[in-house]
């Protein structure tokens, strides 16, 4: 199988993921295409490493970087998430515009 | 204890009274006075150990005690201040410590000590009586210590004016005493006319001072010293200063700085035109007026003339025709004598006529310095001193049993009008007696009174030297101060009371009545010092040492007139025909003055005092009153001075609101405005941005990182 077809994959993943981001309304759901968005990142990389560099091991060692990084920011967002659901009983993104003028 | 540091102790006392009175002992009348009369007893005990002690030395004048230390540096030289006693201001010392204590202890009784408080007494008032047990009773000076601290003070100015040794210590003893008279004319401040009263006499010796101060300047320019024995006592300063020419009035040197100094004096002593702060100064408590019409100020300025003889007469000898300085005084002098004198028939307050006597008797003084009659005027000064003072405090004594009588009866009449008194003698023998005394002293009663003894040396000295109007003049005054005197005597003391006021007054205590007993004796003994030697039948048996020892003062021993009967007749004559006249006159005088009636006008004039004081206020005061109204203020403060600023302020302002209008407000506030305005504007634009939802945020950075990439691929990879 050519290098170029997981690439494709890791591609739409990463643009389900960006839709997911910028659509949804849910802030689970937007933390859901954040991670979709990391593991299209997560297949470009172990793709590389396979078709370039295969003996050696920095591609695992970035990948499990972002797991790590994915499995902090879920860990965070979701106590964000539940901390502003019990103050505004709501987690729709475009309602929480604290930041707003 | 070397007589020189005695001499610089004689001061201290009233001087540390004064500051003791007033930081420590206000609140206490009793430790008060103590103080004060402690002071003075010192002051007393001192002067006589340094008098007994001059006494005794042969040629004092020559050697006097003399004590000096250097004060103020003066460029290359250094201005020596000291004490001195010579034959003169040992005389003055020996009636100053004298008169002083006796006041003193004259206004314990005076100011009612131990007397109840008053219930409505305030200070700045005298005290109106308080009720004791149903009854008036003289009540306590409200501000008791006050007047002795004062006093202490006027003490002090007096004690070191005599001790000084240069004019410029005698000039400050002078000037603190014009304060102290300021401030005791005006101890009862809240009375008008004693704020009045206060202003005036503090003025009026002023612009003597101001002159007398230009004198001792010139002197000093002129000499380089202000030291009594190295100016008086040096012939080459006194023939340089004789010598050289003022360039004013054809004066010399010494003519026109004796004539400032003499004007010093015309102030102090109330000479004419200066006299009429003396009479108002009548306001004041009594012991005032006898402090200062006898013991101090008045002296001083008699004793100033005195200390600056050799200076005003230099160039003069014995025998020559009068220098322009000694003309001037010895006219002033004796018009000064027989005008106070004339005024003095015509008043009815009791103190008013000794006022005016005083004015008169220095009168006498200053005509005898300017016809060189040098001892006699120093020999009046003497006993003048001691007999004026026995006056002042026997007429405060009488006032004082005279508002006893007042308190008494509850009559509204003025216990200081002389018109309603009478009878006294027997209500008051002491005062009467004292007073007689005084009175006849005053009138030179022949051959006992001290006065009698010192007014015919200065007729006596007129007559020697061919002064015939001086003389003449003189001994018109003299007939009519024995006048007054007797009119004032018989007025207050002999006939029938002529208010029930009079006929309740009583005798006062011991502690008024004593200083009247001592000094009537000085009155009477004090002349008995200087006895012309060639005197019929008296003359002789006392040596005249008064003449020799005052004399020697001078480097010129003073010639002593030969004995003349002329001189001695006139002087018989007036003193017993001024006596007898004025008892003829008043002896049966009612409510009404006897004279009133046949002098008429001239009794109007008198009694208004010639209308010296109208006539100044309508040449000076009023004068000065437009001045400040309608130069300095209208003219020179509202529209020059207030104009100018006014022009200042104005055109700053103009000036200002310029620069507001093209610079301030256009340019920095412009510029200030546009940079906030703008930011503003921008911040306006871009919070568009701000929506708050992290998705358009989110959006916004694919946008650019997209558009980013694409510009990426496009264009550089081209």
């Amino acid at each position: 199988m050519p290098l170029s077809w997981y690439l494709v994959l890791a591609a739409l993943l990463f643009c389900i993921g960006l839709y997911g981001v910028l659509a949804r309304k849910n802030a689970v759901a937007i933390l859901m295409g954040v991670e979709l968005m990391l593991n299209a990142v997560n297949i470009n990389l172990v793709a590389f490493w396979r078709y370039f560099t295969p003996d050696l091991i920095a591609a695992h060692a970035f990948v499990v970087i972002v797991f790590a990084i994915a499995a902090a920011e879920v860990a965070v967002g979701l106590a964000l998430i539940i901390s502003i659901y019990r103050r505004r009983k709501t987690v729709a993104a475009d309602e929480i515009n604290l930041m707003k003028w | 204890m070397p007589t020189e540091t005695l001499i610089w102790l004689i001061p201290l006392p009233p001087l540390l009274a004064f500051f003791l009175i007033l930081l420590f002992t206000r609140k206490n009348n009793a430790l008060s006075h103590t103080v004060g009369v402690v002071a003075a007893a010192t002051s007393w005990l001192l002067g006589m150990l340094v008098f007994f002690a001059a006494v005794g030395i042969d040629h004092f004048g020559e050697h006097p005690f003399h004590s000096a230390i250097a004060w103020l540096p003066t460029g290359e030289t250094v201005f020596n201040i000291g004490v001195m006693i010579d034959p003169l201001s040992a005389a003055v010392l020996f009636f100053v410590a004298w008169t002083v204590l006796m006041i003193f202890i004259y206004s314990i009784g005076y100011h009612n000590f131990g007397a109840p408080k008053g219930d409505h007494d305030k200070p700045g008032l005298p005290p109106h009586g308080a009720e004791d047990h149903g009854h008036h009773v003289p009540s306590v000076e409200p501000m008791y210590s006050r007047f002795f601290a004062f006093i202490a003070l006027f003490a002090f100015g007096m004690y070191t004016l005599v001790v000084s040794d240069n004019l410029l210590t005698l000039f400050v003893g002078w000037e603190i005493m014009g304060l102290c008279s300021y401030l005791l004319i005006g101890f009862w401040y809240a009375k008008p006319s004693a704020r009045d009263a206060a202003k005036k006499a503090f003025l009026t010796t002023r612009i003597g001072d101001v002159f007398m101060l230009l004198g001792i300047v010139a002197l000093y320019s002129a000499t380089g010293t202000l030291n009594f024995h190295e100016i008086l006592r040096n012939e080459n300063i006194l023939h340089m200063l004789a010598s050289s020419p003022s360039g004013v009035l054809g004066l010399s040197a010494a003519g026109l700085i004796g004539l400032l100094l003499f004007i010093g004096t015309v102030g102090k002593s109330a000479q004419w035109p200066l006299h009429v702060w003396l009479p108002d100064a009548m306001e004041g408590p009594t012991p005032v007026s006898a402090m200062i019409h006898a013991a101090t100020m008045v002296s001083a300025g008699v004793y100033m003339v005195l200390r600056m003889f050799p200076l005003l007469s230099a160039g003069w000898h014995h025998g020559d025709p009068l220098t322009t300085t000694m003309t001037v005084m010895a006219f002033f002098g004796a018009f000064t004598a027989i005008f106070a004198a004339t005024i003095a028939l015509a008043q009815k307050d009791i103190k008013r006529v000794l006022a005016y006597s005083t004015i008169s008797q220095l009168g006498f003084m200053i005509a005898a310095l300017g016809i060189g009659a040098y001892v006699a005027a120093a020999f009046h000064l003497v006993t003048h001193a001691f007999f004026k003072a026995l006056l002042f405090l026997g007429s405060g004594s009488v006032i004082h049993g005279m508002e006893h009588g007042v308190l008494h009866t509850g009559e509204h009449v003025d216990p200081q009008d002389m018109f309603n008194m009478g009878g006294l003698k027997k209500k008051m023998p002491i005062t009467f007696w004292t007073f007689l005394i005084g009175g006849f002293a005053l009138s030179g009663f022949p051959l006992i009174t001290s006065g009698f003894w010192s007014k015919d040396e200065i007729l006596a000295d007129a007559f020697a030297n061919h002064h015939y109007a001086l003389l003449i003049t003189l001994s018109l005054a003299a007939l009519l101060t024995a006048f007054y005197t007797m009119r004032q005597i018989t007025l207050t003391f002999f006939g029938e009371p002529r208010t029930k006021a009079a006929d309740h007054a009583s005798e006062n205590k011991l502690v008024m009545t004593g200083p009247l007993m001592v000094l009537s004796v000085f009155a009477i003994i004090a002349g008995w010092v200087g006895i012309p030697e060639h005197f019929p039948v008296i003359g002789g048996l006392l040596p005249n040492w008064f003449h020799d020892f005052v004399g020697s003062t001078l480097l010129e021993h003073p010639h002593a007139p030969d004995f003349s009967w002329i001189p001695l007749g006139i002087s018989l004559g007036v003193a017993l025909g001024g006596l007898g006249l004025g008892w003829l006159v008043y002896r049966k005088a009612g409510s009404e003055d006897p004279l009133r009636k046949p002098l008429g006008p001239v009794y109007t004039l008198l009694e208004n005092k010639y209308y010296f004081d109208e006539l100044y206020t309508k040449i000076f005061i009023r004068p000065a009153g437009v001045i400040a109204e309608k130069f300095s203020y209208w003219f020179l403060d509202r529209k020059v001075i207030d104009g100018v600023l006014h022009w200042i302020a104005q055109n700053s302002v103009n000036l200002g609101l310029v620069f507001r209008d093209r610079f301030e407000t256009p340019v920095i506030s412009g510029v200030a405005d546009w940079a906030a305005n703008s930011t503003a504007a921008i911040g306006r634009v871009l919070r568009k941005v701000q929506t708050g939802l992290v998705q358009q945020y989110l959006l916004l950075v694919a946008l650019v990182a997209f558009g980013g990439l694409f510009y990426y691929l496009f264009t550089v990879l081209r």
